[in-house]
């Protein structure tokens, strides 16, 4: 298996396997938005969605560990990345015009991604361990209350109360926005797809998935926050 | 003295130079493993050598000064390259591209040599299409032709205004694949200062890193000269910034004999001098004159109106435009050879009709205004606009140019700041190639047995005149296909020679003297710089032994670039150390060569009481200023031996025989 | 050509004496530069006046002068070859800066190319990427096959030719923020990918070029496109996207 780790280790592999985690989160990034934007319209179907999705064996143990490999290795190799690549050039120019030639957030990828992981690193603290707390350390697995409803949706309101803790929120969500503003068209660029008549709209589609989704997301915190009162 | 022997091979013209490859003997691949070649140059002619002289199995040492092979100037051409594949079945043959440039030549060069250049330039259209060189195609996807000044087909390759940079990386490629192998040593950013003769063969070069300064010993059986054209001993020319004949010059020194240095081509269409701070001109293609009038003021009111800058030309009348090419050679009109384009420019300039609004006054329009307005109208008629307006018109036909020129106009727009869609080009003569060069014989050896030349170094086989799109094909020809072969004949005398050792007292005496040379450099408490000399030099060369000579300017001139010559050795001020990079020790170097050369190149013009091709002689002309050649008395090569001062040099003649080709006047009438 | 009057302008100039030595920021002052010059005729009025007072003329790399040639390269202003889009050092005028500007020359800056003088570097790197698979393996013996044998897509020629017109200056390493070459090497993967005599080897070509090009200490590609902003030859970043898809076939799928 030599192949894996020459490829790998490679500059376009990394770029590669980059992309390939950023797609994955991606992927679950949309779809968590659609759960929770559930919690918008209904309840109860929230409740039942995520009674499934936190007692599905293929969720929890296949998917799940995926999507935490893919987090670490994302913000781990995106950190390898930045060294290596502020390491690349030694001494830095007295006078550089990157805005004359790039975006800002392209060039700040680890900037956005490091509040982005600051941020994650809140949401394990409020969702995930409790989570994992009450369903492997105390076996509770029924996702009920005391009142034998439903605990997931009650939990997540309860969340929105703190203004300080939705401000933390939107800041994250708008450095997500900017994270994906470059790279979502430049996961594509990595793994090599790119085309005369399809990358245009690539781009395009792009810009619209990172600022509605982070908009989204914004919109049910905002949402619960005015509405749980 | 040495009699000159071209050793070109016997019997009838087309067989002789597949005869001679079945007749020279060969090295075997064991054998060339055991030895080594030192090429001088890394351009078409250098490049190509190397790749091949390396796939064949030697061991060679390639040097070029820029820091990558890649830069050698002949990634500067851009027209294209000439080769007798007749694609476009419009008659084109090895006869024919041969005739060609022997007549383009003014009956000046080799017709063996030319013939043999001819026949191998179709081998280098399947070359380079095999090395990925990619060559502007049709939609047929089959490869493009165009054509070129002087000739009446389609036989010009080209990658569009890229052509020689193109070819240059397809050189270097196949040299890159050698570089991995080991099979050359690549020597970048070394420029040789010496040629080490042992027992009277070419055996090394002694060489100066121009990183660290060190002076270097390099030994080798044989040594191959492929460092491109003087033209800069005129400080302003078309050719790159550090071109130069040192390598030339060095080897001439040591006994190579240096044929035609007059030989110099003068290109008509390059962006004119801007003032005094200008450091380089810039070519502009020779297509252009497919569609651009040239022209100048009728009156010299107007002319220096222009030059004031208070008249915009476009508001002159027809009638009172010269279009003087037109008028003069209404046969040929604005595509006259270039030689006689350029003389042109200047007769107009010289008496006052020039247009330039700098310092020096020297320009003629080069104006696609008709051919905007031609292209529209057929595009207007395409399109069935019957009643487009002329504002219309315009736009069509400006789009049409684009399409053809555009990158040019760009150019042009980028150095001048005039936008030539709407106001005429300003154009004048700039030096461009030198067609002299190191005398090689039939094998492309010099009279330094085991020392070659190839490529623009050499005399070359352009005569006096060389054709657009024939430098390129010389190049990769002497490189790809000609030398590899040749140089074989002489090498099988060395199979049991050994490694050449480089602790002799040959090495020692070589190295001491450019050592001394630069010492003396920086050590001089001169006051002026080297650019003050080269810049001196250059106005006698362009003044006096440039597009137009006589007898009373030529005279001035050797007595000129002695003194600047003699100054130059008092008062050349080298600052900074020989240890570490020091780019006006290596201009020094240049600049006194060149300062020989020149003066060398005025005898050889003061000589040649004729005018053929790029030489005029302004004695030697019609009433009408027409060049007159001297066949019965300068059907020939001078080649020039080293005594010591240049006005010491001998002439040696190489009588040109003619065979297949009957010696014609020149007319564009 | 515009009759400006000349520019009087303040000059700050990396100076380092050698790849060993510390190197820092110098000033100098230069007048009457006609707006007709370019930015290399600039150079040189001010190394004659360093010369005239007897100091060290700044050294850089130049040769053709006419944006061919790719020996050029200034960092100026904080761009590769200063303001401009597809032009190299050589081809920038000075009627692009005003009088009394501060112009900041400095040199390519990435590990991979050590400053050797004052603002020339050493782009040997490149070299060593091409030497490892930067060509098609053919002797150039002449006895290949016919050049019109292979008909060729007249759509990929003339991506091959955009590809091929790279003129090996830098200027994407250093204007790219991670110091990586890239679009450099892409752009002679995507050369010979286009073409059906390079197909044969491509995979290997791909793969050996990546390994001497990761080798050689450039940094990695984030996609942020500066390089195809600054490169003078306009070469696009698709070339890249071509050299990953190359590579990831050549290293994934293998033979
Ligand atoms: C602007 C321009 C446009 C042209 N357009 C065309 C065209 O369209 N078609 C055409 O056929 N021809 C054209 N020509 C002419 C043609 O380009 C040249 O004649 C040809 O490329 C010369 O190739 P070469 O290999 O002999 O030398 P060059 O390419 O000049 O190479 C010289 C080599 O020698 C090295 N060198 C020199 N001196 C030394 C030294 N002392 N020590 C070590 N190395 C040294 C240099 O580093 C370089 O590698 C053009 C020329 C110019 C200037
Ligand atoms: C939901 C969370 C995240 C999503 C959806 C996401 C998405 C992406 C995407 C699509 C890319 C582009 C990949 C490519 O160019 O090939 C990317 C790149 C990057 N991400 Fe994230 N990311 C997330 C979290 C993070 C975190 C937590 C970090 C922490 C440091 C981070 C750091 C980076 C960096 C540095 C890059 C640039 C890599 C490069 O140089 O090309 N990201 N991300
Ligand atoms: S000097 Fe050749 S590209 Fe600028």
């Amino acid at each position: 298996m030599s192949w894996v780790k020459n490829t790998f280790s490679s500059s376009v592999g990394r770029k590669f396997a980059m992309a390939l985690s950023a797609l994955f989160l991606m992927i679950f990034l949309l779809q968590h938005f659609t759960i929770n934007f559930i919690s918008v319209l209904s309840k109860d179907t929230f409740n039942e969605i995520s009674h499934f999705m936190g007692t599905n064996a293929l969720v929890q143990f296949v998917l799940q560990p995926v999507l935490i490999f893919a987090v670490v290795y994302h913000f781990v190799m995106g950190f390898v990345l930045e060294i290596k690549n502020r390491n690349a050039r030694e001494v830095k120019y007295a006078m550089n015009k990157g805005s004359a030639n790039s975006t800002w957030f392209s060039r700040n990828m680890i900037v956005s991604g490091a509040v982005v992981l600051a941020f994650l690193g809140l949401h394990f603290y409020d969702f995930w361990i409790p989570e994992i707390n009450v369903k492997y350390v105390q076996g509770d697995m029924s996702g009920l209350l005391a009142d034998g409803s439903f605990r997931y949706y009650e939990e997540l309101v309860h969340k929105f109360v703190d203004p300080v803790r939705v401000g933390i929120y939107v800041v994250a969500f708008v450095l997500l926005s900017m994270h994906l503003l470059h790279g979502f068209a430049s996961a594509f660029q990595s793994m090599g797809a790119r085309h005369a008549k399809y990358t245009p709209a690539i781009k395009k589609l792009g810009n619209i998935y990172a600022i509605a989704i982070p908009a989204g997301f914004i919109f049910i915190a905002l949402f619960h926050h005015l509405t749980s009162h | 003295m040495t009699k000159l022997d071209s050793k070109i091979p016997e019997g009838p013209l087309a067989e002789k130079w597949t005869k001679h490859k079945n007749n020279i003997r060969l090295v075997n691949p064991a054998n060339k493993r055991l030895i080594d070649v030192i090429v001088v140059g890394t351009g078409l002619a250098g490049g190509s050598a190397s790749a091949t002289l390396a796939e064949l199995g030697y061991n060679v040492k390639a040097f070029c000064y820029q820091d990558s092979p890649r830069r050698a100037h002949s990634i500067a051409a851009q027209g294209g390259i000439n080769a007798a594949k007749n694609y476009q079945g419009d008659g084109d043959s090895i006869y024919r591209l041969f005739y060609d440039t022997v007549k383009g030549g003014d009956y000046r060069s080799r017709e063996a040599n030319v013939y043999r250049l001819a026949e191998v330039s179709t081998n280098i259209i399947d070359q380079c299409v095999a090395q990925g060189v990619p060559f502007a195609r049709d939609y047929g996807g089959l490869l493009d032709n165009r054509s070129f000044g002087g000739v009446q087909v389609s036989r010009t390759f080209y990658a569009k205004g890229q052509t020689g940079q193109q070819l240059l990386l397809g050189c270097y490629s196949a040299m890159s694949r050698q570089i991995g192998k080991g099979k050359i040593k690549m020597y970048n950013r070394h420029e040789m200062l010496d040629l080490v003769i042992v027992n009277g063969k070419a055996r090394g070069i002694i060489a100066r890193n121009l990183v660290t300064g060190e002076i270097e010993r390099h030994s080798a059986h044989a040594v191959v000269i492929a460092s491109g054209g003087y033209g800069n001993v005129f400080f302003l020319s078309t050719n790159a910034m550090g071109s130069n004949v040192s390598a030339s010059w060095k080897v001439h020194k040591k006994g190579a004999f240096f044929a035609n240095p007059c030989f110099t081509q003068i290109h008509p269409t390059c962006i004119p001098q801007h003032g005094d701070q200008q450091s380089k001109l810039t070519l502009m293609s020779e297509s252009l004159r497919n569609d651009g009038r040239i022209w100048v003021p009728k009156k010299k009111e107007d002319a220096e109106a222009i030059r004031a800058g208070k008249l915009d030309p476009t508001k002159i009348a027809e009638e009172d435009r010269d279009y003087y090419l037109e008028r003069r050679y209404p046969s040929f009109g604005n595509l006259v050879p270039r030689d006689v384009a350029s003389r042109a420019a200047k007769e107009r300039c010289d008496a006052g009709y020039g247009v330039g609004t700098n310092e020096t006054g020297e320009a003629v329009f080069l104006d696609f205004s008709s051919a905007i307005m031609r292209y529209g109208q057929e595009e207007a008629n395409v399109k069935g606009l019957h009643d487009a307006s002329q504002e219309q018109i315009r736009q069509m036909g400006e789009q049409v140019v684009e399409k053809k020129y555009g990158n040019l106009f760009q150019m042009y727009e980028k150095i001048t700041a005039d936008n030539p869609y709407k106001t005429p080009m300003k154009i004048y003569p700039a030096v461009h190639y030198t067609m002299g060069g190191v005398w090689v014989d039939y094998n492309l050896m010099t009279t330094i047995p085991g020392c070659y030349a190839i490529g623009e170094a050499n005399f070359s086989d352009h005569g006096a005149n060389r054709l657009g799109a024939s430098a390129l094909m010389q190049g990769l020809a002497d490189g790809y296909f000609v030398l590899p072969y040749t140089i074989g004949d002489y090498l099988a005398d060395d199979i049991r020679t050994g490694p050449i050792p480089t602790d002799t007292p040959e090495f020692d005496e070589a190295e001491k003297a450019v050592k001394d040379r630069i010492d003396f450099f920086v050590n001089n408490k001169g006051s002026k710089s080297v650019d003050h000399f080269h810049k001196r030099l250059g106005k006698v060369m362009w003044n006096k032994v440039g597009m137009a000579r006589n007898e009373k300017g030529l005279k001035e001139a050797i007595e000129e670039i002695k003194e600047i010559r003699e100054e130059f050795w008092k008062d050349v001020k080298v600052p900074g150390s020989p240890d570490g990079i020091n780019q006006e020790l290596e201009k020094a170097g240049r600049v006194a060569d060149f300062l020989e050369l020149g003066e060398l190149f005025a005898r050889d013009a003061l000589l040649r009481n004729e005018s053929c091709g790029g030489h005029f002689r302004e004695e030697y002309s019609t009433e009408d200023g027409e060049a007159m050649r001297d066949d019965a008395n300068f059907t020939y090569v001078s080649a020039w031996e080293y005594k010591g001062e240049p006005s010491e040099a001998v002439l040696h003649k190489e009588p040109l025989v003619y065979e297949n080709i009957e010696l014609k006047t020149r007319s564009y009438k | 050509m515009s009759a400006n009057k000349g520019l009087n302008l303040t000059l700050k100039v990396w100076r380092q004496k050698s790849q060993k030595e510390k190197g820092q920021m110098e000033t100098y002052q230069v007048s009457d530069i006609s707006p007709d010059s370019s930015f290399l005729e600039m150079m040189d009025i001010l190394n004659e006046q360093l010369i005239e007072e007897g100091k060290e003329p700044v050294a850089f790399d130049h040769d053709c002068r006419e944006g061919i040639c790719g020996s050029c390269s200034m960092y100026i202003n904080g761009e590769a070859h200063g303001p401009g889009r597809e032009i190299t050092t050589c081809q920038l005028h000075m009627r692009e800066f005003k009088n009394g500007d501060t112009i900041y020359i400095e040199p390519w800056r990435a590990k991979a190319f050590p400053v050797i003088k004052d603002l020339v570097v050493d782009r040997s790197a490149f070299d060593r990427i091409m030497a490892a698979g930067g060509f098609i393996s053919v002797n150039t013996s002449g006895n290949t096959q016919d050049a019109n044998a292979i008909p060729i897509e007249k759509a990929n020629a003339d991506k091959a030719f955009d590809a091929a017109t790279c003129i090996g200056c830098g200027a994407c390493v250093a204007s790219c923020k991670n110091a990586s070459a890239m679009l450099f090497v892409s752009a002679k993967v995507s050369q010979f990918a286009l073409l059906p005599q390079g197909r044969v080897e491509a995979k290997e070509r791909v793969r050996n070029m990546v390994k001497v090009m990761d080798e050689e200490g450039f940094g990695n590609c984030s996609n942020t496109g500066a390089c195809e902003v600054e490169c003078p030859k306009g070469i696009s970043i698709e070339n890249i996207a071509r050299m990953n898809r190359e590579y990831l076939n050549a290293t994934l799928k293998g033979e």
